[in-house]
């Protein structure tokens, strides 16, 4: 994102002297460009200019020869007594000692040194040291210790690097002379507003929030001279776009310049350097800086090419199948028959030649080089998203893409080369060559119908028609009436974001101020309240915690080996989940199908810290694909889809059940002073899947499950709706799986489909029975029944026996021992019985006996113990 | 053999007052409740003295039955009624005594329970969707593996918005493993992309609601989210925001501004405010970043972050059949997570996203 270096803006539009990064941070952010960072000072302390006064070469014994140099650094900076010199050979006015290991510069050169109590960049702090048998009492620096160059042997020879000794005296302050030492304000710029990847852009939008005085370098009117105008020998482009994307032609504007004769050792400009360096950008070379820098300043990417290594005509087509490229940072890559490249004709062979990915990168072949003296100047407008596509199948966010992907201006392309094209012959000591091509196939933005009360209405501030139009006009746009109180709105060239009203309207409030719209409350309609599904959700997660459960959330990412150590058979629906095309983890590409395996490894984490009686649970969407369902329609935006296209929707998107589910280690009941206490087992899950049934309103049974992992096939029960739906399980878990996940022995687990629960609660209020006054009575069974026969079948067969005086019934003891003989056990029931309108008599007493031993001999074969 | 011992002589008073003296003397000397019932049956028993002496009464002639049960009745009675009140005074020392014992250290633990908890983040959005609900709004939710088109088309995002790359999108795999991406942009050979993602945000639950029930429409949908994000101190891949939408005819940003004071006065109490900065989404025009004003603010009140927000942009309302001439409205959206650690202080999102029972139990079932 951009960085803005504080006195370029100030090139267009006028700053206060004293604006810091915060402060300019400050304004910018009132009108939407916020602040990334505020990047601190490079360098801090007495960093200053010094003249080489004595240079002597000290051999050493490692071979190496040192420098031991007397350096004056103005005035204020300069000792007049030095260690280990005599005080008579110390120049007139003082000097410092300094030891240099470089050998680039001799007596009377301009360099910079770091005086003690100077930081460099990386935090490198300068101190007077001992070395090679002198103090040196200080640093002659190299671009890379200054940290704005690579090379590291060079010190900085102050007019080598295009400075003028006229300018420089010793003792100046180097941290401004090279810029060092500003803050620099990096912002976030929306994809809505590429112009504002540029100074004039910022400079623009600071005028907005301020009202500073702001020139728009940008427009051609604003130039001293227009560009000129194309000639007929200008440099021949062609643009043949064979397969338009979203039927735009990919480049729409193509401008050319030639600049000759540039001296190809000419440095770039200090300043130039030192703006470029700011804003993030590295020099490179005078040609590369001058297109950098009118990108940066303008927001108008561009390329300069080898002239002698472009055969005309350029052509700007798409890609065919099978060109390659090797682009500036040295990767060949493969073209796709979408990107829109530059071409040339060697030999006469039109486009037969990759010079560039349109506005994206240009290829290593044609690069502007050491040996360059003419050069072909690129502007262009490019597609934005052709550019877009591009740049990201080619994982190539370059600064020129980053514009075009977000709009650039296509009125700047000629105000940008023709920038380009002065900052050459100035600073390079080229001469503008009067051939110059515009291909230019642009047109005007459409116009936008406002109802100029509209900003008003939609955000509850009175503006009046003459702030409106005065606002709209303020940011570019021209305004003209279209009566009964619509305005015609043309936006200007650098924003094709505006196609709307409610766009228009945006610009309307941000530029008046978003501080200026008041805190009004709107009153809804009134709402249902909570729905009952939404209630009962609410009602399971309480009842869970409340029952000693601790609620968790763990991610929903599972691989093959999470379902592994489940034990999931082959064929188990719950191994056929949703595949991530970009998984965060390679080994964890799929969507849960089902909460436990994930939960369990929630637990897992939870034992391995040393909390041994586990007990948690979560809600979450489980996602149950459908096998061979049908892709998701693609559909255009601003368009309801046809009732039709909802359905293909909704086929594709996979089912998602809401889950509940549990795990249970260690003592479900902890031991204490009062005594043991209870490890949990398999009822403590099943009591919990119980729980959530009751607090969803659904009577469910239980019966054995023999064969569902993760579960022990002798201690599962499948949980069983009223219809005879499997909503889940509950028991004890497989004892290889609590082997395989690291989990303590016997721990147990409970999974439900909450989504199917929820959907079997009638949601009818309960009818109340009436409650009876009169007398209970009490009447115990103990049965003997075969020890394979479950006891809910019993108790069924208790209930059914009964009739309707049953009030209660209940299991008090379970026993098998010899007593009740070998594959037999005993039941023992105790039923309360209570008429509503009576008393009970000692007939209605037997005669429920007698109806309750007859059902259970009946339906499960049981015989009252003797 | 002897001869029974025949007892005082009823009309012997002396003797009679001597076997009274006895009696209460022994009863008044009865330290607790058994030497006082032994003590009972030597003065009250069969063979005690004025039990005998009430039996000779039958056998003495008429005139001098009287005077004997003047004699022996009220004497008898003296010692019943002394009997009963040492009784009592014995049976409330030992009541006293016994309470005493009983003492208990009432000091010890009592967690015979476990102690369960909701986790902050579910805690979080029920007193969220409780906020909206207590101003008539409605809570709505959809499904979190979502079609591209309602995370992002129908949200004004193309396929090719910029916007819509930058949100670093889990896609779902196609049908022969293809990448889901319908842009084409993953070199994936063959195959067909599903279109689906995890949703990115809680924003297409707009477009669902609006297409499933109309307008007006005033509702807030909390809910999972997902990004290709790896987990950091302030990062998850998975995380939590809250979608409020309010579509009605004549809704204003200062109606967006007023929802937004009072929802921060709710989670952040009564000092709290919101300022809004232009910003960008696709689907809101005009777009702000909402800051909230937060008084607890480590090193003093200040503004921060909450979330986005703005008018919902026309072709959003167009892509549920909604006429934007005749409807406006406002949404926002917050991320959870962030809320939370705000109002929580808490420093590490490793805490809350990684299951942790010592971090639930803190909360309980309330927040």
């Amino acid at each position: 994102m951009p960085r803005i270096v504080t006195d370029w803006l100030g090139e267009h539009v006028e700053l206060p002297a004293d604006l810091t990064a915060a402060g300019l941070a400050a304004a910018l952010v009132k009108v939407g460009l916020e602040e990334e960072e505020i990047l601190p000072a490079a360098v801090t302390g007495p960093l200053v200019v010094g003249r080489v006064l004595a240079q002597t070469p000290e051999p050493q014994k490692n071979g190496k020869t040192i420098n031991w140099c007397l350096v004056d650094v103005g005035p204020e900076h300069n000792a007049s007594q030095i260690k280990g010199v005599d005080d008579d050979d110390v120049p007139d006015g003082g000097a410092r000692g300094v030891v240099c290991g470089a050998h680039n510069f001799g007596v009377g050169d301009l360099v910079v040194v770091s005086l003690p109590g100077t930081v460099l960049p990386g935090g490198f702090a300068i101190a007077a040291r001992k070395t090679y048998g002198h103090v040196s009492d200080g640093m002659i620096c190299s671009v890379r210790e200054l940290g704005i160059g690579d090379d590291h042997d060079g010190i900085l020879v102050l007019t080598r690097a295009g400075f003028d000794a006229a300018d420089l005296t010793p003792g100046q302050d180097a941290i401004a002379l090279l810029g060092l030492g500003d803050e620099v304000l990096e912002i976030n710029v929306t994809p809505d507003r590429g112009y504002a990847f540029s100074y004039r852009g910022v400079g623009r939008e600071y005028a907005h929030s301020t009202g500073a005085p702001f020139t728009d370098r940008g427009l051609v009117e604003n130039l001293g001279t227009p560009p000129p105008a194309p000639t007929a020998d200008g440099f021949a482009v062609e643009v043949d776009d064979a397969a338009p994307i979203h039927g735009a032609v990919g480049c729409d504007r193509f401008v050319t310049r030639v600049v000759r004769g540039i001296d190809p050792s000419a440095p770039t400009p200090p300043w130039m350097k030192r703006r470029l360096e700011g804003s993030g950008m590295r020099s490179i070379s005078l040609a590369v800086d001058v297109t950098n820098y009118v990108m940066l300043d303008l927001g108008q990417p561009l390329h300069a090419y080898d002239l002698a290594e472009v055969a005309a005509p350029i052509v700007v087509r798409r890609a065919a199948a099978g060109e390659r490229l090797t682009t500036l940072d040295d990767v060949e890559r493969a073209l796709d028959a979408e990107d829109l490249l530059i071409t040339d004709s060697p030999d006469g062979a039109r486009g037969s030649r990759v010079l560039g990915m349109a506005g994206v990168m240009g290829g290593a072949s044609s690069e502007v080089g050491g040996a360059t003296t003419d050069v072909l100047i690129e502007a262009a407008h490019f597609d934005q998203v052709s550019v877009a596509r591009t740049a990201r199948r080619h994982r190539l966010p370059s600064e020129a893409a980053k514009r075009f992907e977000r709009g650039v201006d296509p009125r700047l392309p000629a105000v940008a080369a023709q920038r380009v094209v002065d900052l050459l012959v100035e600073h390079g000591g080229g001469t503008a060559d009067p051939a110059v091509s515009d291909l230019d196939t642009t047109s005007a933005l459409a116009p936008v119908r406002l109802d100029v009360t509209l900003p008003t209405r939609l955000a509850g501030v009175d503006y009046d028609r003459a702030a409106v139009v005065g606002t709209l006009e303020q940011i570019g746009c021209t305004v003209a009436d279209a009566g009964e109180g619509v305005v015609l709105v043309t936006p200007p060239s650098w924003r094709p974001d505006l196609t709307e009203p409610a766009a228009l309207v945006e610009e309307v409030v941000r530029i008046q101020g978003y501080d200026q719209i008041p805190s009004v409350l709107p009153a809804a309609p009134g709402g249902r309240g909570l729905t009952d599904d939404q209630r009962a959700r609410r009602s399971v997660a309480r009842a869970l915690a409340e029952a000693g459960l601790v609620e968790v959330l763990s991610y929903p990412f599972v691989g093959t080996a999470d379902l592994d150590a489940l034990g999931l058979p082959a064929d188990d629906v719950r191994r056929a989940a949703l595949r991530l095309a970009n998984p965060l983890a390679d080994d964890r590409p799929l969507m849960r199908a089902d909460l436990l395996s994930t939960l369990l490894e929630v637990a897992r984490r939870n034992v391995s810290r040393g909390l041994g009686d586990v007990a948690v649970f979560e809600v979450g969407l489980v996602t149950r694909p459908v096998a061979g369902a049908p892709a998701a329609p693609q559909l255009p935006v601003g368009v309801r889809p046809s009732d039709a296209e909802l359905e293909a929707l909704a086929a594709a998107v996979p089912a998602q059940p809401r889950h509940v589910a549990g795990v249970l280690a260690g003592a479900a009941q902890p031991a204490g002073w009062w005594g043991a206490g209870r490890p949990a087992d398999w009822s403590d899950a099943l009591d919990a899947a119980r729980l959530v049934a009751g607090r969803v309103g659904v009577d469910v049974t239980v019966r054995p499950d023999t064969g569902t992992m993760p579960w022990h096939p002798g201690r599962c029960a499948a949980v069983v709706l009223p219809d005879g739906t499997v909503a889940g399980h509950a028991g004890e878990l497989h004892p290889k799986v609590l082997e395989a996940l690291g989990l303590p022995a016997r721990a147990v687990a409970f999974e439900l489909d909450l989504s199917a629960l929820l959907a079997a609660a009638d949601g009818e209020p309960v009818a109340a029975r009436p409650v009876s006054a009169f007398p209970a009575a009490r009447e115990d069974f103990a049965f003997v029944v075969g020890a394979d026969v479950p006891a809910a079948d019993v108790r069924s067969a208790v209930v059914a026996g009964a009739g309707e005086l049953l009030e209660e019934v209940s299991l008090f003891d379970v026993f098998t021992g010899p007593q009740v003989g070998e594959g037999k056990k005993s039941l023992a029931y105790t039923v309360r019985l209570r008429a509503a309108d009576r008393t009970l008599s000692a007939d209605d007493v037997r005669a429920v006996r007698d109806g309750v031993v007859a059902a259970a001999a009946e339906r499960v074969g049981a015989v009252l113990r003797g | 053999m002897s001869t029974p011992d025949p007892g005082p002589d009823p009309l012997d008073v002396a003797a009679l007052d001597a076997a009274v003296d006895a009696a209460l003397a022994d009863i008044a000397s009865a330290s607790d409740l058994d030497a006082l019932k032994a003590v009972r049956t030597l003065h009250t028993g069969d063979r005690s003295a004025l039990a005998l002496a009430n039996r000779a009464i039958g056998a003495l002639p008429g005139p001098d039955k009287a005077a004997a049960g003047k004699n022996v009745g009220p004497r008898r009675g003296r010692i019943n009624g002394a009997l009963a009140r040492r009784q009592a005074e014995l049976e409330a020392e030992r009541d006293e005594r016994v309470l005493v014992e009983e003492s208990v250290d009432v000091t010890l633990p009592t967690d015979r329970r476990p102690v369960g908890a909701r986790h902050p983040i579910e805690l979080v959005q029920e007193r969220i969707a409780d906020f909206f609900v207590g101003m008539g709004w409605e809570i709505a939710d959809g499904p979190e593996v979502e079609a591209e088109w309602f995370n992002f088309d129908a949200l004004n995002f193309d396929p090719d918005h910029p916007a819509r790359q930058m949100q670093d999108t889990f896609y779902v795999a196609g049908v022969d493993g293809a990448e889901g991406t319908s842009d084409g942009m993953d070199g994936t050979v063959g195959g067909k992309p599903s279109n689906l993602v995890l949703r990115t945000h809680t924003s297409p639950v707009q477009s669902r609601s609006l297409l499933e029930r109309g307008v007006p429409l005033y509702i807030a949908c909390p809910g999972k989210v997902f990004r290709t994000d790896a987990l950091d101190q302030t990062h998850t891949p998975v995380f939590h925001q809250v979608e409020g939408l309010a579509v009605d005819k004549g809704l204003t940003m200062a109606n967006l501004v007023g929802t937004l004071d009072a929802f921060a006065r709710a989670m952040f109490g009564p000092a709290a405010k919101t300022r809004l900065r232009p910003a960008y989404f696709p689907f809101t025009e005009p777009s702000a970043e909402m800051d909230l004003w937060f008084p607890q603010k480590k090193g003093g009140a200040g503004w921060i972050e909450w979330g986005g927000c703005g008018m919902v942009n026309p072709n959003v309302l167009r892509a549920a059949g909604i006429d934007p001439e005749e409807y406006s409205g406002f949404a926002f959206g917050m991320g959870i997570e962030r809320t939370l650690m705000l109002r929580h202080s808490i420093a590490d999102m490793h805490d809350i996203v990684e299951g942790d029972v010592r971090f639930s139990t803190q909360f309980g079932t309330e927040i």
